[in-house]
């Protein structure tokens, strides 16, 4: 034995001590875990236990948000957020089908005015050249408290002048000591207009509203100047005037856009247009700030029903009742405190949770107050009735958790790029193919495989709900479709057969050159999904038709580069709308939006000449029977042309545990939790009640660990009764 | 020593830096500054325009390796790779491409990270080596055999179905612990000792077997033989005599790791719900956060570098017939 190994043995000796005292501390943890069996509490709650009856929402997110900067954000899962903190000029009706817009922060409806050529007033829209928007907000609202806003007795900002060493001595946002606030005033509508061309904002929507909003652009100019001669001071957008949008007084706003564009109203309800103070630019500018992670980015300044009080993305995203929310009731209609004054809820906590199962398994348990139905757990959720209908299962119905489903305002399909020379044109034999591929692809069975059956068959581009989209047994697809003893079925096998030798195709071979047609469909790859099921899936729907099917996936960016060049052929796409108007969803297929030539988002690059001049008369006629009959003609044109084999709109389904009131399902209403009510006493109940402790599994382990001290003693026994083995050295004989 | 420590130093330039060029040349090979700025601006009418505002914002308007628009050596300087790589070498990380300060998120994400890595890491030792000391005892018994075909099963499962049968029975089905989550202080206790206790079995029997292998070499020296004819009893000779003797190969694969546990585990952190650094890297890759990336490849190439200065260290200090020189 080396010697300068003993202080190896001497750390056994001391591990030997630790592990002594270690056991004497396990029996007591093993004491006290017994003991607190008893507690009123379940062990495996994961929230504090002071906030056991708190009447706080319990949320969670898996993907953290990469910005709430009202001006940036543009994802779902950043708007459930940002939707509580900032209010905007309009809302979306919480209650109401269609979809209807409602003022929030401003006094009533934006009043609109339509200007001629001459920038005189014009009722026609369709001789209209440019409009204007003039917005009366409501006075009296006051944003949240906020370090920003902080002003001393001489009406100065407290922390809008820190010198770098002074600035080093905040890390977080509180530890700023004083807090501020002020009223809300049509400034701020315009200053956040004018923080869409900043370039140091880099807004998603800049390219989109500066072909609209009057001199968008040249703002854009003038700030880039001004950061190319000094780009290191930050901007004060308050310095360039702006012919886009006017402040008018006080309380009101003006904005101007280059052209009709009635849908502008729907922007109005969306974060881009919150109000923005001034003060917090300067505020967020100051050195040193943005590497304490303390930027608009991450701490938001708002005047909606609550404000961010911790905002760790890695972990937990926690809101509060913002103090200085300004009164606001919730509307007639409502099962609970209908008339009463909103946000019910006190506190709202969003936990990070990256993994479906255990996301699953906490709102059983009763740790989520909500949760939608993710692929692995479906089955264990839901289950079909004999009409065909979705229920919960009696398990989680008995436990008195609600199902809500709805149809979501989006749809996916499969495009054919109209540049193509097989798939793709006017010409009678494409769209002979093109439609002879819509019947055979039964998407229905997709949605049954892939979905679980959560998706509606589309029809065309509107999904129900939008205003425009026709619904109920006649609103089908007569090229796909046909209504046989009053009943809709898919056109036939043959049929489609028929429409591809018609084609140039029969049986799947090119008459041309007498070779078999080969199609290839390009798709994004989703980790999500079990590609290979779904590729088998498409070639056997090709195969129906003996057409052969090469399979092109990607990454998404490789995909995307593929749709702006122009590069494929056949892909699998969707749209989540913006707006629930049918010109969200037709211009999708509006030609000069074509995605290869002009970089729009038509990405099947769809020309016609009659669909395009319709569409220009639909998007600009107010909602009424003239409207209608455009948007029909323009649906009916498409589904004949069928540039989209058109796949599903998406239906979800949310569960909600039974101390939750309030919940409507209202896919564009991001902040339905400002409605919403909880009941926490019940919830406690129902936690204890559903988390028992299990305590046999102990016994068993402390039998299973016995019966292995009981051999190892027995063996131990053994070897000591053994005869002691002779030692032999090799080569000499026993030594004895 | 010295001499020797500065000249592993020095060996260890050149390999972070070739790290740095390979980690440049496989993510810009996989990703474009295209592909990150639409990444970051969302999916929808994103324009040329808006694509290059992103680029020029966060510095990825350059060329990644060679600037053939200029002159000189500025065509090596006033590119992609020589202006993030140099504030990286002198560890200052800046910010994320959404604008987050990485060195705080270092910082606030290493505690769970930690917290999670050093138990379990501590905790798979002792087993391993309680174990695989047990097998050498009572070796050509059945409860050895019982032993060997434990750790082969352990083995072969794979760590996700012990995190999700782990969170089925202990959180879901018994409710001791809660399924997922963290919290700092002493409340994380209930939160980590699942992870934990997953992290060491799932390492279990692969340790525990290389280990008696080990222990078995030794058990057939001749000082074990003398030490059973001084009469000293089979527990005294494994923990007292084969434990020492066997260390010094165990120290090398053990110290080596020590520096690493600081990267957290992509797995566990990612379904147990907590901040550590693995589930930071684990979204940095999913939302193409190039500047997060690199620092934490950086990050872990240097520490892995450590861990081996640190073994050749132990080395010296366990075992004086080794000369750093």
């Amino acid at each position: 034995m080396y010697c300068q190994g003993c202080w190896i043995a001497a750390c056994v000796d001391k591990g030997y001590a630790f592990l002594s005292k270690l056991r004497e501390q396990f029996i007591w943890l093993i004491l006290i875990f017994f003991l607190s069996a008893c507690h009123h509490q379940p062990h495996n709650n994961p929230y504090p236990s002071r906030d056991d009856k708190a009447n706080v929402y319990y949320g969670a997110f898996s993907t953290p948000p990469k910005t709430l900067d009202p001006a940036k954000s543009y994802t779902v899962n950043e708007a459930q957020f940002i939707s509580l903190i900032y209010e905007t000029p309009l809302e979306y009706h919480y209650l109401k089908r269609p979809w209807a817009l409602k003022p929030l922060l401003a006094e009533g409806l934006p009043q609109i005015r339509y200007l001629d050529a001459q920038g005189l007033p014009t009722l026609d829209r369709l001789k209209a050249k440019s409009s204007e928007y003039i917005i009366h907000i409501r006075p009296g609202i006051y944003y949240q408290p906020h370090p920003a806003l902080a002003r001393d007795t001489q009406g100065q900002l407290v922390y809008a002048h820190l010198s770098p060493a002074q600035a080093q001595h905040y890390h977080q946002i509180s530890d700023f000591t004083q807090t501020g606030t002020r009223e809300l005033t049509a400034d701020d509508f315009v200053y956040e207009i004018k923080r869409l061309a900043s370039p140091q904002v880099q807004s998603p929507i800049y390219g989109l509203m500066s072909g609209h909003i009057m001199d968008l652009a040249h703002l854009r100019a003038r700030l880039e100047m001004q950061m190319q001669k000094n780009p290191k001071t930050p901007l004060d957008l308050r310095d360039y005037s702006f012919s886009g949008a006017e402040v008018l007084d006080r309380y009101t706003y003006r904005i101007r856009l280059s052209d009709p564009y009635p849908q502008f109203m729907y922007w109005l309800a969306m974060s881009f247009f919150a109000p923005y103070p001034w003060e917090a630019d300067r505020f967020y500018s100051q050195p040193g700030f943005a590497h304490q992670n303390i930027s608009i980015d991450w701490v938001p300044i708002g005047t909606g029903p609550y404000q961010l009080s911790q905002n760790n993305p890695n972990a937990l995203l926690q809101l509060i009742k913002n103090p200085n929310f300004h009164r606001e009731k919730l509307p007639q209609g409502l099962a609970h405190y209908a008339g009463e004054e909103l946000p019910k809820i006190q506190g709202l906590e969003f936990y990070s949770e990256k993994e479906s199962i255990p996301r699953w398994n906490k709102f059983l348990q009763g740790y989520y107050d909500q949760s939608g139905i993710g692929s692995d757990s479906f089955d264990a959720a839901i289950a079909y009735n004999a009409q065909g209908l979705p229920e919960l299962k009696p398990k989680l119905r008995d436990q008195g958790i609600k199902l809500q489903i709805s149809t979501e305002p989006s749809i996916f399909y499969l495009g054919f790029n109209w540049q193509d020379p097989i798939v793709g044109g006017a010409d009678p034999k494409a769209q002979k193919l093109r439609q002879a591929l819509s019947i055979a692809i039964d998407m229905q069975e997709y949605i049954q495989i892939f979905l679980n059956g959560r998706g509606q068959l589309a029809q065309g581009p509107l999904p129900p709900g939008i205003w425009g989209a026709k619904t109920g047994s006649d609103a089908f697809n007569p090229f796909i479709f046909k209504k046989e003893q009053g009943q809709v079925k898919r056109r036939s096998l043959a049929e489609a057969q028929k429409l591809l030798t018609e084609a140039g195709y029969p049986n799947g071979i090119d008459v041309k050159t007498g070779k078999p047609l080969k199609l290839t469909l390009s798709i994004a790859s989703d980790s999500r999904i079990d590609e290979g099921t779904l590729y088998t899936w498409f070639i056997q729907q090709f195969a129906k038709l003996n057409i052969e099917l090469n399979i092109e996936s990607t990454t998404y960016n490789r995909f995307q580069d593929k749709l702006n060049s122009g590069a494929t052929q056949i892909f699998f796409s969707g749209w989540l709308a913006d707006y629930p108007d049918p010109e969200n969803f037709l211009f999708l297929l509006y030609g000069p939006n074509g995605k290869v030539k002009y970089g729009g988002e038509n990405i099947s690059n769809y020309q016609n000449a009659d669909f395009d001049r319709e569409y220009l008369a639909m998007s600009r006629l107010r909602k009424g029977p003239e409207r209608q009959a455009e948007i029909d003609r323009m649906v009916a044109e498409v589904q004949e042309d069928a540039p989209w084999i058109w796949g599903f709109y998406p239906v979800s389904f949310q569960l909600s545990q039974p101390w939750v009131f309030n919940n409507h399902a209202n896919p564009l209403v991001n902040n339905a939790l400002k409605y919403m009510a909880l009941d926490p006493e019940q919830r406690f109940k129902s936690r204890l009640a559903r988390n028992k402790l299990a305590v046999w599994p102990l016994w068993l382990m402390g039998l299973t660990l016995g019966l292995i001290m009981v051999c190892l003693w027995y063996l131990h026994r053994q070897q000591k009764n053994k005869k002691p083995a002779s030692i032999s050295i090799k080569g000499k004989g026993p030594l004895c | 020593m010295l001499i020797y420590l500065l000249r592993k130093i020095l060996y260890a330039i050149p390999v972070i830096l070739a790290v740095n060029v390979l980690t440049f040349m496989l993510f810009f090979k996989l990703n474009s500054p295209d592909d990150m700025a639409r990444m970051q601006l969302g999916q929808k009418y994103i324009t040329t325009e808006a694509l290059m505002g992103w680029k020029k914002a966060h510095g990825y308007d350059k060329p990644v390796f060679y600037n053939t628009q200029a002159s000189s050596w500025h065509a090596f300087t006033d590119t992609l790779f020589f202006e993030k790589s140099v504030k990286l070498l002198i560890f200052d990380f800046g910010l994320s491409d959404s604008n987050r300060d990485i060195g705080q998120d270092l910082k606030t994400r290493m505690g769970p990270s930690l917290a999670v890595a050093i138990p379990s890491f501590i905790l798979s030792i002792v087993l391993s080596i309680v174990i695989a000391l047990f097998m050498v005892l009572y070796r050509n018994t059945g409860f050895e055999k019982f032993l060997i075909v434990s750790c082969i099963i352990l083995m072969s499962i794979s760590t996700l179905f012990y995190i999700i049968g782990g969170q089925f029975l202990v959180a879901k089905t018994w409710h001791w612990v809660p399924l997922s989550g963290y919290m700092p202080g002493w409340g994380q206790f209930k939160f980590i000792i699942l992870p934990v206790v997953i992290a060491a079995l799932s390492g279990l029997g692969a340790n525990a077997r290389w280990y008696r292998a080990i222990f078995l070499e030794e058990i057939n020296k001749e000082y074990v033989q003398l030490a059973k004819a001084k009469g000293l009893s089979g527990f005294q000779i494994a923990f007292y005599h084969v434990l020492p003797n066997g260390a010094l190969p165990i120290l090398t694969g053990v110290v080596v790791l020590i520096p690493s546990l600081f990267m957290g585990s992509l797995l566990l952190e990612s379904f147990f719900g907590i901040p550590g650094l693995g589930s930071y890297t684990i979204d940095a890759i999913l939302q193409q956060d190039f500047a997060i990336v690199r620092v934490m490849v950086y990050l872990g190439t240097v520490l892995y570098l450590l861990g081996l200065i640190l073994t050749d260290l132990t080395y010296s200090y366990v075992d004086p017939r080794v000369r750093l020189e």
